[in-house]
């Protein structure tokens, strides 16, 4: 019982990393209309750079200061080579442009911190287990599940209540009439691809004090998360979420029962859910059809 | 159309003569043997992609389920080239038509991404089923056998096993061409260009899309039965969606709309690779440029750059 408890409660830690990373990729995927194969390049950036920040800034300080290097590539990254993509509506290109993107980051990172695993320390307070019953939760993975959290609930507010998110939600429903309407959307799709690099960069540092820091990191985490937006629905940000933590926890219980199709068995949810309803649980109808 | 035929003659000329030449520039024989089954596999894969307008993005799965399926016939079921190979094309074909339904009815960006998604499953499966597909280390203990034709036995060397792999190639390639010229073809053509047209004329899309995602995963899978006979080894890597990718790069590479462009696309990135591996630890870097490099300035690919230029608009 205590095992089945302890890979739930794993499963649910590696889901908010699938969530994290899913939320991204569903924000990129809206409004850039773009399938960003190196999501996981920005999660190596944001992890790899907070560890090299570390010693400077400390690990709260390296915190905030890896998911924003990774926005920033994200802006560069988007201007140089994605924004070139958009007139030729074809979403093949900029899948492509991506691919490549994400074999020279993970070459890259290699070639910098070397291919072996790397130990990113985080404080001791938050090494210790809250109780000894439940010894497995320990302060860093009760930290992961709030800040993801955090970052989610902060996410929907910004898209719910300012301008910029407001503007972003409806040039995904219809970037035609927000351009008409004076919105100039190349910052739009610019500003959205950073955050949702941002969100790629936060999973990186997290994951990285949780698992420690490998080049591969990234390639293990994105096909979940893409699994994680067909489950949930794509459009659907919540969806997306959802999806993260339902893979997640089932992933873990697998671990309890069965080891070796624990990644396998994230495949079969997902056939499952295309037989059953194939525009994901919480999925708009007509969306990216 | 006598270009076109004298263009022909030289390419089939240039390929069977291949295992002569090849070793003068510089090559050796099991690289054309790999470029041939490359090229079977990325020109089935542009029948999707190219010529129905399928974003597939995880046809390695059925190329290494071919691989594996021709492995595993060699090494537990019969000693038999043939018979391998047909077992692998089987379980790749049955695999794309069974996962069919999932994508036909869907366009570009969600296509895409349940096709790379399915194609994880089977790397995950490959991975981990340890006793049978020999895990991550990959599925090796087998080896292509000699061919028994009537009272003939022919030993594969090399340079034999390469003849039968452009036997092979050429079949392919008959079957794709025939295809693309009768009516099934240019209803797919036609789903490509407007798929909503295409509804409104009474065509049962969905279906056709089904039927060219069933017979371009056989004929991949058919490509990566050769693959596991070539190497006598088959490993995770096979299909794994890495290899997804390059298989599309390398038909955007050479030209999508074209008939052989995917050919081209397979010698330039399977030579660059081969040479750039040679030269450089880190080869990734290079073929992560080559693929940005060729979506930005040469999108329409070599063969189309080419086209547009003797044929102006």
């Amino acid at each position: 019982m205590q095992l089945l408890l302890f890979n739930v409660f794993n499963g649910l830690v590696i889901g908010m990393f699938y969530a994290l990373m899913a939320l991204g990729l569903s924000m990129i995927l809206g409004l850039n209309q773009t399938i960003n194969m190196a999501h996981g390049g920005f999660l190596i950036v944001g992890a790899y750079l907070a560890f090299t920040l570390d010693p400077y800034l400390g690990f709260w300080g390296a915190l905030v200061a890896g998911p924003l290097c990774a926005a920033v590539l994200g802006l560069v990254v988007e201007r140089l080579l994605i924004k070139p993509l958009y007139k030729r509506n074809e979403p093949l290109y900029t899948l492509l442009v991506t691919f490549g993107l994400a074999l020279v980051i993970q070459d890259v990172a290699r070639r910098i911190w070397g291919p072996q695993g790397l130990p990113f320390s985080i404080p001791d307070v938050l090494n210790s287990p809250i109780s000894e019953a439940l010894f497995f939760i320990t302060g860093y993975r009760a930290l992961i599940v709030a800040i993801a959290l955090i970052a989610a609930i902060a996410l929907f507010l910004v898209l719910q209540y300012t301008r910029l998110g407001v503007r972003i939600r409806a040039g995904t429903r219809d970037l035609e009439t927000v351009a008409t309407l004076g919105v100039n959307i190349y910052v739009l799709r610019a500003l959205n691809f950073a955050l949702g690099c941002l969100f790629a960069g936060l999973a990186g540092v997290l994951a990285a004090g949780q698992l420690g820091l490998i080049p591969t990191m990234g390639e293990s985490v994105i096909m979940p998360s893409f699994v994680a937006i067909i489950v949930g629905g794509v459009g659907s940000l919540v969806g997306s979420i959802l999806g993260g933590l339902i893979i997640g926890v089932a992933a873990g219980v697998m671990t309890t029962y069965y080891p070796a199709a624990s990644e396998a068995v994230i495949y079969l949810i997902m056939a499952v859910v295309l037989v059953v309803r194939p525009r994901g649980l919480l999925g708009q109808e007509g969306l990216f059809e | 159309m006598n270009r076109k035929i004298a263009a022909l003659a030289v390419l089939w000329a240039l390929l069977a003569s291949a295992p002569w030449w090849l070793p003068v520039v510089g090559g050796y024989t099991q690289l054309g043997s790999r470029v041939l089954i490359y090229a079977l596999a990325t020109m089935s894969l542009n029948l999707l992609l190219g010529f129905t307008g399928g974003l597939s993005f995880g046809h390695a799965a059925y190329f290494g389920l071919g691989g594996y399926g021709a492995g595993m016939t060699l090494k537990y079921l019969a000693p038999s080239t043939p018979l391998a190979l047909l077992v692998g094309t089987l379980v790749g074909g049955a695999a794309a038509t069974l996962l069919g339904p999932s994508v036909m009815r869907r366009r570009g960006i969600y296509f895409a991404m349940i096709t790379i998604a399915i194609g994880q499953l089977f790397y995950f499966v490959a991975v981990r089923w340890n006793e049978v597909t020999g895990g991550e280390d990959g599925l090796a203990g087998f080896a292509r056998q000699p061919l028994h034709l009537g009272g003939w036995t022919l030993p594969l060397d090399d340079t034999a096993f390469y003849y039968l792999v452009l036997v092979c190639f050429a079949a392919g390639v008959a079957i794709i061409g025939l295809l693309l010229r009768s009516p099934l073809g240019r209803t797919w053509v036609a789903i490509r260009e407007n798929q909503r047209r295409a509804q409104f004329l009474g065509l049962p899309v969905a279906r056709y899309v089904w039927a060219s995602f069933a017979i371009s995963g056989t004929l991949t899978a058919f490509a990566g039965g050769l693959n596991a006979l070539l190497n006598n080894f088959t490993s995770p890597q096979d299909l794994h969606w890495i290899l997804s990718g390059n298989f599309v790069i390398m038909v955007v590479l050479g030209g999508m709309r074209s008939f052989w462009g995917p050919l081209a696309g397979v010698i330039i990135f399977l030579v660059a690779q081969d040479y750039l591996s040679s030269l450089t630890e880190n080869w990734m870097t290079f073929i992560g440029i080559i693929f940005i490099l060729v979506v930005l300035l040469f999108p329409r690919g070599l063969l189309g750059m080419l086209r547009a230029r003797t044929r102006p608009q």
